[in-house]
């Protein structure tokens, strides 16, 4: 596991480039592609020696990424456009919003789908200003359909029929159906405008949703993109505003995320060498498995520990689903998958 | 019948390539490529950057093109103005 | 990986790891005569794997990995690791290059200019490009050609060439048998032989060519040739390029570039011979 090591090395400026060897770039190389980080590890070693193949590779990662990046711009602007006629508000998420207020963490940063907000007494208004305007539904499922609208924290994904992208319109940051409830109004109320003319949550808020997102909303698939996510954004954020620790405590308290965001915390430092106060600078054994989850990728680029992997995917679940319904859940799933 | 206005993409955003019948239009805000014929690429270029409507364009075609000045003239520019909106090359002003 | 080689092809340098020693064998044969670069980083990696690791012995099947994956893509068996190492480099190159404007065509040069052929499976582009290579053309690649979007160069990308069914007993009729790699039969494709591309090909596969013919050929019928359109020769390479919308303005100015300096037209042929004719005959009147 040399090369994982080397990546989160070079990123967090561990790590002279000079001391690698062709055979550890290459192994960096596929991690970061693994990762989605290539192109971010790109803008982070901009200024760094690096072997001619390694700078001509890492120059076609930061050009085909400024191009990803203005492809997922532009989602939101079409997104605005098909909303303002009904003077629909949202507030962009997640790799769309970093990219508009251009935060340092944007740089590089692979984008897949459009994250919205929308308050939810809007949302039935959205979803027809965006069938409208030529996004259809991705899966026509009943179950499916049923499960998102009823249990998760966003419409059914929506695919725009000629641009191919989609777009997922939530009205919280956190299923519904998830042990801890964030309260939306105030991310809405809260919402802050960009020179881009977009809005995006509050800087206490983003890092909230940002931690979140790392580890209650899935399986940690690409958590090390979104550790470095936190860990840029909190970085910036201190040094913008000296207190900000203390506001993203009070914030986490709100939107009843503090565990959440002192365990993301607490593996920027592990991972990036970030920096915490006194009271986020705490040990907590099971982190470890975090860390182990999140650096589970060997030489080759492969995505390693299957079983850890699983033990993710159902914790994942657990977290997000009261039991009986989680039961409910798989059962469908599997039946549907034994049907096919 | 309803005349909505639109806006044009500003010119430094469009690389505009006439490509023998085609002419392909490239967005620099999006990255997309349009291949379009016309009138599209004479409508883009007559709205200028003002808004815009079909009553307006029609006006401002005819005397370029020699285009009759009726309903249908507008009918027709309406429906391409919506196209293009699509396109995302203009916007409700 | 258990076992890996390392293998530049045109701009391309590859690693690939597999689980099995055949595969890395077969392709250290074919390629023992590309230039090596020890120190020089992959830019790609393939991986062949067992889905499980019983698999490796019992009915080996080969999964195609790497830093790009196609989900559901069906294993090969071990038999046809080759075609599964070649499969997975175009995969790799398809969906990871970024630097130039990738085409699905074949390239053959000939005095520091190239002609280009685009067309699907079956069009015949690989077997022209191959009998070009045997005719005094320098071959530059029968799967993927790349533009330089600063100068418009085309760029060989030289892989060995991937003989399919008739073509394998046309080729193999010309060229000396340690040219050839292992007869793979019964692979989803048909019958697949490689065919490694003469050693002046591969020494030149650095120097770019500077394209002077675009040619769309269709296998089968009566000879023909029929000019084709800027715009219809663009819209017929954006769809024969798999990196055309992630290059952004670059790869724009690139292909319009490309068909309004070079002509375009498409051509069909009942034979390689007539084929071949057709390409001298518009190779004459491009370059004249």
């Amino acid at each position: 596991m040399r090369a994982v090591q080397h990546l989160i090395d070079l990123l967090a400026g561990r790590c002279e480039t000079a001391t690698l060897s062709a055979r550890d770039w290459e192994g960096v190389i596929g991690v970061a592609r693994g990762e989605a980080m290539l192109a971010a590890l790109a803008h982070r070693l901009e200024d760094a020696p690096l072997p001619a193949p390694v700078a001509a590779l890492f120059f076609d990662a930061r050009a085909a990424g400024a191009v990803a990046t203005k492809q997922a711009l532009w989602e939101a602007e079409m997104a605005r456009r098909a909303l303002a006629s009904e003077r629909i508000e949202f507030i962009l998420l997640k790799g769309t919003a970093y990219a508009a207020a251009g935060l340092s963490c944007a740089a590089g940063r692979q984008i897949g789908d459009l994250d919205i907000l929308v308050p939810v007494h809007d949302i039935g208004r959205a979803e027809n200003e965006l069938l409208e305007a030529g996004w259809e539904w991705v899966k026509s499922d009943p179950y499916d359909d049923a499960y998102y609208r009823d249990h998760m924290h966003e419409l059914p994904p929506l695919i725009h029929k000629t641009r191919d992208r989609m777009i997922d319109v939530h009205h919280t940051i956190l299923p519904q159906t998830h042990r801890t409830t964030p309260d939306p109004l105030a991310l809405v109320t809260d919402a802050v405008m960009t020179e881009s003319g977009f809005a995006v949550l509050a800087h206490a808020d983003m890092a909230c949703h940002s931690a979140a997102h790392l580890l209650a909303d899935g399986d940690m698939q690409g958590g090390l993109r979104n550790l470095w996510d936190f860990h840029c954004l909190t970085r910036d954020f201190v040094a913008a505003d000296p207190d900000f620790w203390g506001r993203l405590d009070a914030r986490a308290d709100k939107h009843g995320l503090r565990a959440v965001v002192h365990r993301a915390a607490r593996l920027a430092r592990d991972v990036f060498g970030a920096a915490l106060p006194g009271d986020w600078d705490r040990r907590d054994p099971r982190d470890r498995w975090f860390m182990r989850r999140l650096l589970a990728r060997d030489d080759w680029g492969r995505a390693g520990d299957f079983a850890l992997r699983q033990a993710f995917y159902i914790r994942s679940h657990w977290l997000r689903m009261p039991p009986q319904l989680l039961a409910r859940h798989l059962w469908t799933k599997w039946r549907r998958r034994g049907a096919r | 019948m309803a005349d909505p206005t639109f806006r044009a993409a500003p010119a430094e955003a469009l690389r505009v390539e006439p490509l023998g019948e085609v002419t392909a239009i490239f967005d620099r805000r999006s990255t997309q490529t349009h291949l379009v014929v016309s009138p599209l690429p004479e409508i883009l270029a007559a709205m200028g950057g003002e808004a815009c409507n079909a009553s307006l364009l029609a006006m401002r075609l005819a005397a370029r093109f020699d285009l009759p000045d009726g309903a249908e003239t507008r009918a027709v520019l309406s429906e391409r103005l919506r196209e293009l909106a699509a396109l995302g090359l203009v916007e409700p002003a | 990986m258990r076992h890996s080689t390392r293998i530049t092809v045109g701009p391309v340098r590859f690693r690939i790891g597999s689980d099995w020693r055949a595969p890395i064998a077969a392709l250290e044969t074919l390629y023992a005569d590309y230039p090596g670069d020890p120190v020089r980083p992959a830019d790609a990696t393939v991986r062949l794997f067992a889905a499980r690791p019983w698999r490796r012995w019992l009915r080996p099947s080969v999964h195609i990995g790497g830093d790009f994956i196609v989900p559901d893509a069906l294993p090969l068996p071990l038999s046809m690791g080759l075609l599964a190492a070649e499969m997975g480099m175009n995969l790799q190159v398809a969906l990871g290059w970024r630097r130039h404007l990738l085409l699905h065509a074949s390239a053959a040069a000939r005095d520091g200019r190239s002609v280009l052929m685009s067309g699907i499976s079956g069009s015949g582009k690989s077997t022209l490009a191959a009998l070009l290579g045997e005719s005094g053309w320098r071959l530059m690649g029968d799967e993927f050609t790349m533009i330089d979007p600063g100068s418009g160069d085309a760029l060989a990308f030289p892989r060995a060439v991937s003989l399919k069914n008739e073509a394998i007993g046309e080729m193999a009729a010309r060229v000396d048998a340690a040219r050839l790699g292992p007869l793979l039969s019964g692979t989803p494709k048909g019958d697949i032989q490689h065919l490694i591309p003469r050693p002046e090909a591969v020494a030149a596969m650095h120097e770019p060519a500077r394209p002077a013919l675009l040619l769309f050929p269709r296998f089968g019928d009566a000879a023909a040739i029929e000019r084709i359109g800027e715009g219809e020769a663009f819209v017929r390479l954006t769809e024969a390029s798999t990196n055309y919308t992630a290059l952004g303005e670059a790869g724009f100015g690139a292909l319009t570039r490309l068909v309004r300096t070079v002509p375009a037209f498409g051509i069909s042929y009942p034979d390689s011979a007539a084929g071949l004719a057709l390409v001298e005959e518009l190779w004459a009147e491009a370059v004249s």
